[in-house]
């Protein structure tokens, strides 16, 4: 692998205690958005009466189906706190009983194939866990098309704090591996290769002997170094198949279906028990809760109640910070109250002693190590330069587009600047930017229709004059035909 | 000295000036890109917002008295600094600050009809330059939104001054940074 950094993983603390399963929450507040940056489409009005896995809202391709977590009765829908700001929310008050809707029912995986299991698994809102969020079905469907001939299982969970998929894998083995049989079926892969780093041998192992278990010899278990960002999807294929995605193309151009173990464990549950995919497993850690744990939570369980699970917040006096994934990925949280997603993979609560505050910014002194660590290969040094001055050309002649954000720049540079954040400033600009040009093309053929209609409506009304006055013209020359030969002699 | 000498090599370069400024004066005549192709890409920088405050009835026709050379690149307030230096990269001309007399740079807005105060005279349609506004006679009128370039040429019509500016919300893309750098974007 290109570039990269070995860090301290910070993941031992949570993985102490086994996976702490929380009570299903009192108010579910389920975003629209997941995480994939797509609202799914609504399908309950506020009043309407759901029970657990009830589809309370379609996806629409870039986002997956939504189930309600628990059983009771829609408040509302509308905008609340979300993990990646703010979204439109279902806000679905529980009754306690927790009653699962009539239509949930294990099915016969082995029994379908191909394009019906992807519809199967389609319905059961089988979405990325590893953070993306994006619809499984769809990811698997392109797969099939393009014929892929290998199904990537990423354990690799390389950002330090993280390490729900490592607790997952630890124990429910087994069901990651039944996953990946499915989505092999699913994609129609020959091979599925289940990648994890080699500083969890527990996980290694349990995979291995779960794998030997279900005696199928497609499946196997490749430990790769803990280096960051190795988990990143570009990275992770490269590293384990050798073949690098093209820069505007996607893994099953190069063959391979890339999948997160949690959602391999989410397809396991949804054809062992029927289960759509309501719940993750979510690690909550950081010197500012007293217990770090691995949460399996229902999806909407508000983020207080996560932390509740692990006994609260400490009382340290220094400022803290939330923060929605790890430390060098992770997206700061306003606010406590949004609900948990099926992208949320870790709720890091920092403390001063976590996060060491950041020096003050100083120029670029052109060392080049962050062109050294970034794993995409790209001139960071370059694109900050082109960032400054809003250069749009230049950001695309360096490679803005193939930033995977991962941070390692930004981790390494000895002038402290925050390059990451620049470039994703600069991403946002750049949308921005291309929104307006849509815009003004818009308009410009609006208002090009317009001066047509004006004028063709002018060109129209001289038209109608100038009938108007040849008819009247006619029309007296026709009234007095007399006095005009009359009049004709006398003027000679 | 023998000035005679001189005059071969005189005439043999006055021939050669003349060859070469004739082949330049061709190459140069192929090379003009046609002016509709200038008006085209000078349009393509303007915002089409289409409020005439360059005191042209459009941005086409702007474009158009931008490439005769009968206007200066600094008459739109819309575009701002960026379109300035746009249009200067393409004209090849040094970039100037806006000028003042055609208005100022403000955040992006649209117009919005007060609908209760809305007398459905229909004024307001025939002003708007891109039809983004909806009614019938004495029937309320809205404003697309998505559609408007918030030009402000529907104001002046309206009668009963029921039709007002708004900022639109900039997406909130910015407002999510890196957890890292909370203190620079929060």
């Amino acid at each position: 692998m290109r570039g990269g950094l070995r860090l301290d993983g910070h993941k031992s603390r949570p993985l102490e205690q086994p996976v702490i399963v929380a009570a299903p929450p009192r108010t579910a507040v389920v975003a629209l958005d997941q995480g994939s940056g797509e609202d799914a489409r609504p399908l309950v009005t506020p009043g309407a009466t759901v029970r657990v896995g009830t589809r309370v809202a379609a996806g629409r391709g870039g986002s997956a189906d939504l189930h309600s977590p628990v059983s009771g009765v829609l408040r509302e829908i509308t905008v609340l706190p979300t993990p990646q700001g703010t979204g439109r929310c279902l806000v679905i008050d529980a009754d306690g009983r927790d009653e699962l809707d009539p239509g949930i029912a294990p099915f016969d995986w082995q029994a379908l194939e191909g394009a019906a299991l992807i519809e199967r698994l389609d319905a059961g809102g089988i979405a990325g866990l590893g953070g993306a969020a994006f619809p499984a079905a769809a990811k698997l469907a392109t797969g099939r098309e393009a014929g892929v001939d290998r199904l990537l299982l990423n354990g690799a969970e390389c950002e330090p704090w993280i390490c729900c998929d490592d607790a997952l894998m630890r124990e429910r083995a087994g069901d990651v591996v039944l996953g990946a049989r499915v989505m092999l079926a699913a994609c129609g892969a020959a091979r599925a290769t289940i990648a994890v780093e080699d500083d969890k041998p527990q996980a290694i192992a349990a995979l291995e002997a779960a794998v030997a278990v279900c005696g199928d010899d497609r499946v196997e278990v490749l430990a790769l170094p803990a280096v960051f960002p190795l988990g990143a999807e570009g990275p992770l294929i490269a590293a384990v198949t050798g073949r690098e995605v093209p820069h505007d193309g996607l893994p099953p151009q190069v063959g391979v279906v890339c999948q997160n173990v949690g959602t391999a464990a989410a397809v396991a549950r949804l054809v062992r028990d029927g289960m759509p995919c309501i719940a993750r497993v979510v690690t909550v850690t950081g010197s500012g809760v007293r217990r770090p744990a691995n949460i399996e939570a229902r999806i909407g369980t508000p983020i207080t109640e996560l932390v509740a699970a692990c006994d609260g917040y400490t009382d340290a006096p220094s400022p803290r910070h939330l923060i929605a994934g790890g430390s060098l990925t992770g997206r700061a949280l306003a606010t406590d109250a949004a609900g948990l997603t099926k992208g949320l993979n870790c709720v890091l609560v920092a403390t001063a002693d976590d996060l060491p505050p950041r020096g003050p910014e100083m120029p670029c002194i052109r060392c080049g190590d962050c062109a050294t660590a970034c794993p995409a290969g790209l001139l960071p040094q370059q694109l900050h330069r082109a960032a400054r001055s809003d250069d749009a050309d230049g950001l695309a002649r360096f490679g803005l587009a193939d930033c995977i954000e991962c941070g390692c720049c930004d981790y390494v540079c000895p002038s402290a600047i925050p390059l990451t954040a620049r470039f994703r400033a600069a991403r946002a600009r750049h949308r921005q930017h291309e929104e307006q040009r849509r815009r003004a093309t818009e308009a410009r053929a609006r208002y090009d229709r317009h001066q047509q209609r004006i004028g063709a409506e002018a060109e129209r009304e001289r038209q109608a004059f100038e009938d108007a006055r040849r008819r009247a013209r006619d029309g007296a020359e026709r009234s007095e035909p007399r006095s005009d030969a009359s009049s004709g002699p006398d003027r000679d | 000295m023998n000035t005679g000498n001189l005059l071969p090599a005189v005439a043999a370069v006055a021939v050669l000036a003349l060859l070469l400024g004739a082949a330049l004066g061709w190459i140069a005549s192929i090379l003009r890109s046609n002016p509709g192709a200038l008006v085209e890409r000078i349009d393509a920088l303007l915002p089409q917002t289409q409020c005439g405050r360059c005191l042209y009835p459009g941005c086409r026709p702007y474009a158009q008295a931008i490439a005769a050379g009968e206007a200066d690149i600094d008459r739109c307030p819309p575009g701002g600094e960026t379109t300035v230096r746009a249009l200067a990269t393409l004209l090849d001309r040094p970039p100037r600050p806006l000028n003042p007399r055609y208005g100022v740079t403000l955040p992006p807005r649209v117009a919005v009809i007060d609908e209760a105060r809305c007398i459905g005279c229909t004024r307001c349609l025939p002003a708007c330059p891109v039809d983004a506004i909806v009614g019938a006679s004495r029937s309320m009128h809205t404003v697309i939104a998505p559609q408007c370039t918030g030009c402000e040429l529907c104001l002046p019509p309206c009668p009963v001054d029921c039709i007002a500016m708004v900022p639109i919300s900039a997406p909130a893309v910015a407002a999510v940074g890196n957890a890292r750098f909370a203190s620079e974007t929060a």
